[in-house]
């Protein structure tokens, strides 16, 4: 009884990491910019091929690809902004989410089907030659791989925490979260912030898609279940609080393993999207979030 | 609307009354058969997302419910036509159920919440009914292409003839304000709430009597297939493309759609998403009206030009 529980709970926690990473990535977006970038899961896609096909053609590890993955989606998430997010800067709030959700749409069945088309539908994973190694405490496994991808995923928060508090920049971008018509009355160039949110988005999506294709395995359509696994999150942890975020991200994944444990694992994908719904309606701000004003 | 209008309209549903007629090919009959499918999905999508402003990404929840229900009753023993009817209210009810809630969340929230549901019983649906559902040896027996084209003809006529009908009518103005600025039409006594249940619950109606007409025509599928995400999202863009708030638009939408879709569905399956993806970019960022609105702009362009010259050739004239 105990010990597969726990097992099942332990790659809850584990797989809810990168939903944390993911959703960490879409949250930075649409708390600076008011973007909600619905195409983030096809961001998360390409991460994952590049650093697939790096494995595949020239025998690189993936996790020494992980940054090179993450500058590759920081390029194409400069030529998306200035292809198409920059038009909608200067839009109203509200008629920002609204066109950006549409635009990203509209993108990420441009990616997806691209992809297919590249590289068709197949499942595809990385498997290295310690990929089947793990570790047991108590009986419980824990494939290293997937403990890595915890530990970087934590690595990667820990540096976001520290650049947004630390830093100029960062700081300028916090400014933008909190008020973005003072922040630009401070002498903030906001088009220069905008960009710098949206491109670590980006390069956080890749990070996470390098890891999933590690860890899990990748395919053309794996965009739209990561997107709205990035929005339950978000949506849980409530926005402008990256830790509760991450957090939240963890008891996504739990709570998805337990249901898979308790249930049949056919309603996993069901609990994020009830849960969802359920803090929609009766918690907008999110488990963790505190209420405005 | 003007008496050319009136003409074009009655020779076009004259064209399509004859259509069977003249055209002996099924593949043909098929093809228009699927253009007025779309035209009624893009077409009551467009009560809500067009003209009320409220994005629904849950539109496939309706037509399934539709067509599961329809298909269920039918095929044990109802009649067709209240089969169906009762897939459109069973829609209905869904939607009065999930709209109270859902009208808590505002913008962008209401599209999400909506996707969420909608995912939430695609997947529901197929893990509880996971077995193909196929028409009866006697209906396969039986089974004709004509009559199903008319049943959609009729139903699209319906709901381009209630969208009319409605945008003419209080209720219809009362959506529009809605749309345009919620506040502002609260303050002047137009129930936001109450606008936004309306138009909900007209375009789940007919999104379930299509659901319904669906489970009609198709031989053989699975009971999720019309709860997939792509028959909400196909809906949304034929409407921004062919011209979201208007009448017209998601029926230039939806015939664009089918026509594009099998010129490129020769070549490569794909490739016929990726233009539409890119078109429906572009209408969003360049063009919020569509097809409708630069036709609209070519027009006035071509107006203006001709009476430049126009003031030209007089001016000429008083000059000699």
């Amino acid at each position: 009884m105990f010990v597969p529980l726990a097992q099942s709970l332990v790659f809850g926690l584990l797989v809810g990491a990168l939903y944390g990473l993911a959703a960490v990535g879409l949250s930075l977006v649409f708390g600076v910019t008011k973007f909600l970038n619905v195409a983030h899961g096809e961001l998360l896609m390409l991460g994952g091929y590049a650093s697939f096909w790096a494995f595949t053609l020239r025998g690189v590890d993936p996790f020494l690809t992980l940054p090179l993955t993450m500058v590759f989606l920081l390029v194409i998430g400069v030529v998306l902004y200035k292809l198409l997010f920059a038009h909608m800067v200067k839009l109203t709030e509200e008629a920002k989410i609204q066109n950006t959700l549409l635009v990203g749409f509209g993108l990420s069945l441009i990616l997806q089907n691209v992809a297919l088309r590249l590289w068709t539908a197949d499942t595809r994973g990385i498997t290295t030659s310690y990929s089947r190694m793990a570790f047991t405490f108590l009986g419980v496994r824990f494939p290293i791989v997937r403990v890595a991808s915890l530990g970087i995923a934590l690595i990667a928060l820990f540096a976001l925490d520290l650049f947004l508090r630390r830093t100029y920049t960062g700081k300028a971008l916090r400014a933008t979260v909190e008020n973005w018509e003072a922040a630009t009355l401070m002498g903030i160039d906001i088009q220069r912030v905008y960009l710098l949110s949206f491109v670590m988005g980006a390069a956080l999506a890749g990070a996470a898609g390098c890891l999933v294709s590690v860890g899990y395995s990748i395919d053309p359509g794996m965009g739209m279940s990561w997107t709205l696994k990035g929005l339950i999150v978000m949506v849980l942890g409530g926005l402008g609080s990256f830790m509760g975020t991450f957090v939240g991200g963890i008891v996504l994944g739990v709570t998805e393993s337990a249901t898979g444990y308790f249930l049949t694992l056919t309603y996993r994908e069901v609990v994020g999207l009830v849960l969802f719904i359920l803090v929609l309606v009766f918690r907008p701000q999110g488990l963790f979030g505190t209420k405005e004003r | 609307m003007g008496r050319k209008q009136v003409i074009f309209i009655a020779l076009l549903i004259a064209i399509l009354v004859l259509l069977p007629v003249v055209v002996k090919k099924d593949n043909i009959i098929n093809l228009a058969l699927l253009v007025l499918l779309y035209i009624c999905l893009a077409s009551s999508w467009n009560i809500l997302g067009g003209y009320t402003g409220q994005t629904n990404l849950g539109h496939a929840a309706f037509f399934g419910l539709g067509a599961l229900s329809t298909r269920f009753l039918w095929m044990s023993g109802w009649s067709l036509l209240p089969s169906v009817l009762a897939g459109g209210l069973l829609a209905v009810a869904f939607a009065l159920l999930i709209g109270i809630p859902a009208f808590r969340l505002r913008g962008v929230y209401f599209a999400i919440g909506t996707l969420a549901l909608a995912q939430i019983l695609y997947i529901t649906v197929g893990n509880v009914f996971s077995d193909i559902s196929s028409l009866r040896p006697q209906d396969l027996a039986t089974y004709q292409l004509v009559p199903r084209y008319y049943f959609f003809l009729v139903l699209a006529l319906l709901i381009t003839g209630t969208t009319y009908l409605l945008v003419n009518s209080k209720l219809g103005l009362g959506m529009m304000a809605v749309r345009e600025e919620e506040e502002a039409a609260e303050s002047l006594g137009v129930s936001a709430l109450k606008h936004k249940l309306l138009a909900l619950s007209i375009s789940a109606f007919f999104a379930g009597l299509s659901g319904g007409a669906f489970a009609y025509y198709h031989v053989g599928y699975y009971p999720r297939f019309p709860f997939s995400p792509e028959w909400t999202f196909d809906s949304m863009m034929m409407v921004y493309i062919g011209g979201a708030g208007t009448i017209i638009g998601p029926i230039i939408g939806a015939l664009f759609f089918v026509v594009v879709r099998e010129l490129l569905a020769l070549k490569l399956v794909e490739l016929h998403l990726i233009v539409f993806g890119i078109l429906f970019i572009l209408v969003v960022l360049f063009l919020p009206g569509g097809f409708v609105e630069a036709w609209k702009k070519m027009q006035a362009a071509f107006a203006r030009r001709s009476k430049e010259r126009g003031v030209k050739v007089s001016f000429q004239t008083t000059d000699d």
